[in-house]
């Protein structure tokens, strides 16, 4: 698959604190990506550097294969972790006014943002000015701004922080739909059950530097430990447990049930598969629930970290 | 370009819309006006006022030279006794009362005249008082001497030098008082304009921060774009301001004289009659009219642009390092002091020499120089020292809105403390 951006070892350095050290990273088109970090972990330099608001002291980054360009700013949407607007100017004209910077006529803008008005059900607020909207109200219009020139690259500083649950979740929504309408979307995030819900592709960046980048998919199957959860009701428990501590690495497992089982964590060795396991289990009693045990995007940035730490 | 001149226009029209703005733009003439018409109002109610001054002279010499005005009564007290004389016009509350007494010798009676009253009376009426009694005693020595009085009054020559300059255009005695007045009025209403509309300026730089709008905004424009876009866009609200505040300032000015009919005229009049003559005036009028009025305009609005860019980026660069306006204080001092010391510079310095070594320095210092230049050129200054000062200005000018571009371009987004003057170092290098 094409790629859309490309940051080609990117370091960036304030004084002599390294912001960013020698980062890469290929964000195919039409996917979202999630750029995943602890708070001051260079994130947000480097989704400055992609604005063109802050240049990189070395490396490059290329937009459809071409190096960043200033009239490129029309092709991305940023909305920023730190965002506001202007309080005392009324929505359509703020609207208007930040569209046109962004190279769309009066017209074109004008048409476009009544779409969106539609779009996300909001109601007539063209003369409202943004101090008289509530705070949900106002992140709306913060997200139209976002998209409303239609941007190839959409770029997200912590989209969901200071939405309400109904927003964020509309706004969520709005995301994976313009994601289908063809953009490429940048997602910057400490919080990592979004990316789980969202990114096709993530990197991992901390204290400066990245520490795994690609499909989300494949770098869970990298994590994967071959463990399973397991709940199952016994016709021997002692028996049962003797025999598969024998056999198998277990501990204790918790998660909710209807059933009154055994609830257990049990690992299998490489060479063999999740049917053996199964097989096994079958002979023991009754199994009720078996789930292999994905490790979550956090987890994995949790044992990341440990092992660089 | 087109975003320049968008971000010229959203500011201009923030700025123009904004509330305090138009109300201090109808309100400011108003206050003026009234002002001024209120100062006219009690300075005729204080001529109004009638004074009656008792005279005892026991002389009876000097009480016939004192001479009725408009509003100043003598009346003759000099038959009763002095203590009942002092009563009385207590009594019927009379401004005073001038006692003249008996003397062997005019220096004796000189030196014992009194004058009882309440309050103190003001020096003015004072000295008019001790300038006609002298004129009696001295015309009375003059006289006693056996000198002829009108002998003298033909001797006195009343002179009156009549000025020229070299190229024979003829000048009044006022001309450089009026030199004075264009000059200094110029470099004043730029000092004032410099700090209202670079406060602006500053202010809207710190409202974008505390929007946090900022980094919207900078994903789609340049820093330095923005930063000169609020700089144009603030200064034509301020044109905008100054000439609403002219027209509308003198409409208002007219129909209140016309419907008050305020004897501002008159007053201006006596003091005209009284210390000119018509000659004078015409004079005067000519003196305004020689002045180098065409170049004082040209220099006013080149100074103007060099001065208001150079201030307004600094102004700018400020705003962009604090988080609040009240952190701004300790970045205004520095600010300040040189549109001062221009100020200075000016009243003192210029008027005392015009072309003398302090004021000539400063009116290369590009800091100071739109104001000291200014209150210089309307004394003539050579086109060649106007140039250089023009030349190191503007030099300044693009010097200090490269630096304070980049200044802006890092304090923008930088939240939460307030910066030393070492960080702001530091910031230029980024």
């Amino acid at each position: 698959m094409k790629n859309l951006l490309v940051a080609q070892n990117v370091s960036k350095s304030y004084g002599d604190y390294k912001a960013i050290n020698n980062l890469s990273i290929e964000v195919p088109e039409q996917s979202i990506f999630g750029l995943l970090g602890p708070n001051g972990a260079g994130k947000t330099t480097f989704i400055r550097i992609i604005n063109q608001i802050t240049m990189p002291d070395t490396g490059k980054v290329l937009l459809d294969g071409q190096p960043l360009q200033p009239s490129d700013v029309q092709h991305i949407g940023y909305l920023p972790e730190e965002r506001g607007l202007y309080k005392s100017m009324k929505v359509g004209e703020q609207v208007l006014y930040l569209a046109q910077l962004k190279g769309l006529s009066k017209k074109e803008a004008t048409s476009r943002l009544k779409y969106w008005f539609d779009r996300l059900e909001i109601g007539d607020w063209w003369n409202k000015k943004i101090q008289e909207l509530s705070k949900g109200m106002a992140q709306k219009i913060q997200f139209i701004v976002t998209v409303i020139h239609q941007p190839k690259l959409l770029i997200f500083d912590e989209p969901f922080s200071g939405f309400d649950p109904v927003n964020a979740n509309l706004i969520k929504d709005q995301i994976l739909q313009l994601k289908e309408d063809g953009a490429t979307i940048l997602f910057s995030t400490h919080r990592m059950e979004s990316v789980e819900e969202l990114c096709d592709y993530m990197a991992l960046i901390h204290k400066s530097n990245k520490m795994l980048d690609g499909k989300v998919a494949d770098i869970k199957k990298d994590f994967r430990s071959n463990t399973y959860q397991v709940g199952i009701s016994p016709r021997q428990r002692n028996e049962m447990l003797e025999n598969l501590n024998h056999h198998f690495e277990v501990t204790p497992a918790h998660y909710h049930s209807i059933h009154e089982d055994v609830k257990l964590h049990i690992k299998i060795p490489e060479n063999s598969s999740a049917n053996d396991l199964l097989h096994h289990l079958i002979t023991l009693g009754q199994v009720n629930h078996f789930v292999e045990v994905v490790p979550s995007v956090n987890d994995i940035f949790i044992k990341t970290v440990g092992q660089h730490a | 370009m087109r975003n320049l001149k968008l971000i010229i226009k959203r500011e201009y029209l923030a700025r123009v819309r904004n509330k305090t703005f138009v109300v201090m733009t109808f309100l400011s003439p108003v206050i003026m006006v009234g002002m001024i018409m209120l100062i006219a109002y009690l300075t005729s109610l204080n001529n109004d006022e009638e004074k009656i001054i008792g005279v005892h002279d026991v002389t009876n010499m000097v009480f016939d030279e004192l001479q009725d005005k408009k509003n100043t009564v003598y009346l003759n007290f000099s038959d009763l006794e002095l203590t009942t004389a002092i009563d009385s016009v207590d009594k019927k509350e009379y401004y005073g009362l001038l006692y003249i007494p008996a003397g062997k010798t005019d220096e004796e009676i000189a030196s014992h005249i009194e004058f009882f009253a309440q309050e103190a009376p003001s020096n003015f009426f004072l000295s008019d008082l001790e300038q006609k009694i002298s004129n009696v005693l001295t015309d009375r020595k003059l006289e006693s001497t056996g000198v002829n009085l009108a002998t003298i009054d033909n001797a006195k020559a009343k002179v009156n030098i009549k000025m020229e300059n070299f190229s024979g255009e003829a000048t009044s005695k006022m001309a450089s008082y009026v030199k004075m007045f264009f000059g200094g009025a110029a470099g004043y209403l730029l000092m004032m304009f410099i700090i209202i509309y670079g406060n602006m300026v500053m202010r809207s730089v710190i409202e974008e921060k505390t929007n946090r709008i900022i980094e919207i905004i900078i994903s789609s424009v340049k820093p330095i774009q923005l930063m000169l876009g609020k700089i144009l866009g603030t200064s034509f609200a301020g044109i905008t301001q100054f000439v609403i505040w002219i027209i509308f300032g003198s409409i208002l000015l007219f129909s209140v004289t016309a419907i008050f009919g305020i004897e501002s005229t008159s007053i201006q009049g006596e003091a005209a009659a009284n210390s000119v003559n018509p000659d004078e005036i015409q004079l005067l009028v000519n003196d305004v009219l020689q002045l180098p009025l065409a170049s004082i305009i040209v220099a006013f609005l080149v100074y103007f642009i060099g001065g208001y860019f150079l201030y307004s980026s600094i102004y700018a660069a400020i705003g962009a390092a604090v988080d609040s306006e009240t952190d701004t204080q300790q970045f205004m001092f520095p600010v300040i002091l040189p549109l001062m010391l221009g100020i200075y510079v000016g009243f003192f310095s210029v008027v005392e020499n015009p072309h003398g070594i302090v004021a000539t320095i400063f009116s290369y210092i590009p800091l100071t120089s739109p104001i000291v230049m200014l209150m210089r050129i309307p004394f003539g200054v050579a086109w060649w020292e106007v140039l250089i000062s023009l030349g190191i200005l503007f030099a300044s000018v693009f010097l200090v809105i490269w630096m304070a571009a980049k200044i802006y371009r890092v304090g923008i987004l930088m939240y939460g403390k307030k910066p030393t003057y070492k960080e702001l170092f530091k910031w230029l290098k980024y």
